[in-house]
């Protein structure tokens, strides 16, 4: 009778970890769930139609139908515009600032997205860490 | 001693004197031209030995200026990550 309550309750502390740490995998794993992204944008992100560049913006990897570009080009333009105004903010030039933030990008990709090598061709994001510019925060 | 002063008369009247004199110093000038000469030689030939050194000291050096770029640049890198997180917080709908 003891052994079964102690097996019971051994058990409701082991599903709470366990829960947990699945909270936690997810929130570090997939940050993508949290955004809000375009319906289409999301799903050429997924399909591999386009790209994280390591200058901080959205390329293609084929040829892109005319709504998907006009929407990854309006992405791109809202982009450069943040990129401006930190860029202003912290003193450093755009272009820093947008490699900083591609660095960033390119790290957080997903298995199957696609992403911009250091050697500048297109690489499908594996299970394994993104191939980042040696000049990445986040490699050194 | 009477033959040895007629030497001297013969050697003065055949101005031998003269060119031993010459050729006592021909010589030496020749000797100090050549040594001239293989100084300037020496020191033409240490021109480009020493133009060569030069750039030996200066091909170490360019590397060590290019890192120092490479380093300031990712010093600002790593000065921005923080503002990069930022933005893709605020602005998720464009990452």
């Amino acid at each position: 009778m003891t052994s079964t309550r102690t097996f019971a309750r051994m058990a409701a502390v082991a599903l709470l970890a366990a829960g947990a740490i699945g909270t936690l995998a997810v929130s570090f794993a997939a940050p993508a769930a949290a955004q809000n992204r375009d319906p289409a944008y999301a799903a050429a992100r997924a399909n591999g139609t386009i790209g994280e560049k390591m200058d901080g913006y959205l390329g293609f990897v084929g040829s892109p139908s005319g709504n998907l570009k006009a929407l990854v080009d309006d992405l791109n333009i809202r982009r450069k515009a943040s990129y401006a105004d930190r860029a202003r903010a912290q003193g450093v030039t755009i272009e820093e600032f947008a490699f900083t933030q591609g660095c960033l990008l390119i790290a957080r990709t997903v298995p199957g997205e696609k992403y911009q090598a250091p050697d500048g061709s297109w690489q499908t994001r594996g299970s394994s860490p993104a191939r980042v510019d040696p000049r990445c925060p986040s490699a050194g | 001693m009477k033959f040895a002063k007629y030497m001297a008369r013969w050697r003065k009247k055949a101005g031998l004197t003269a060119t031993a004199a010459d050729a006592n110093t021909a010589p030496m000038a020749a000797w100090a031209n050549g040594w001239r000469r293989m100084a300037g030689m020496v020191a033409i030939g240490l021109a480009p030995a020493t133009t060569g050194a030069c750039v030996n000291v200066n091909a170490p050096a360019e590397p060590i200026v290019i890192e120092l770029n490479v380093n300031i640049k990712q010093e600002v890198l790593y000065r921005l990550v923080d503002s990069a997180n930022e933005n893709i917080e605020e602005n998720p709908e464009i990452f």
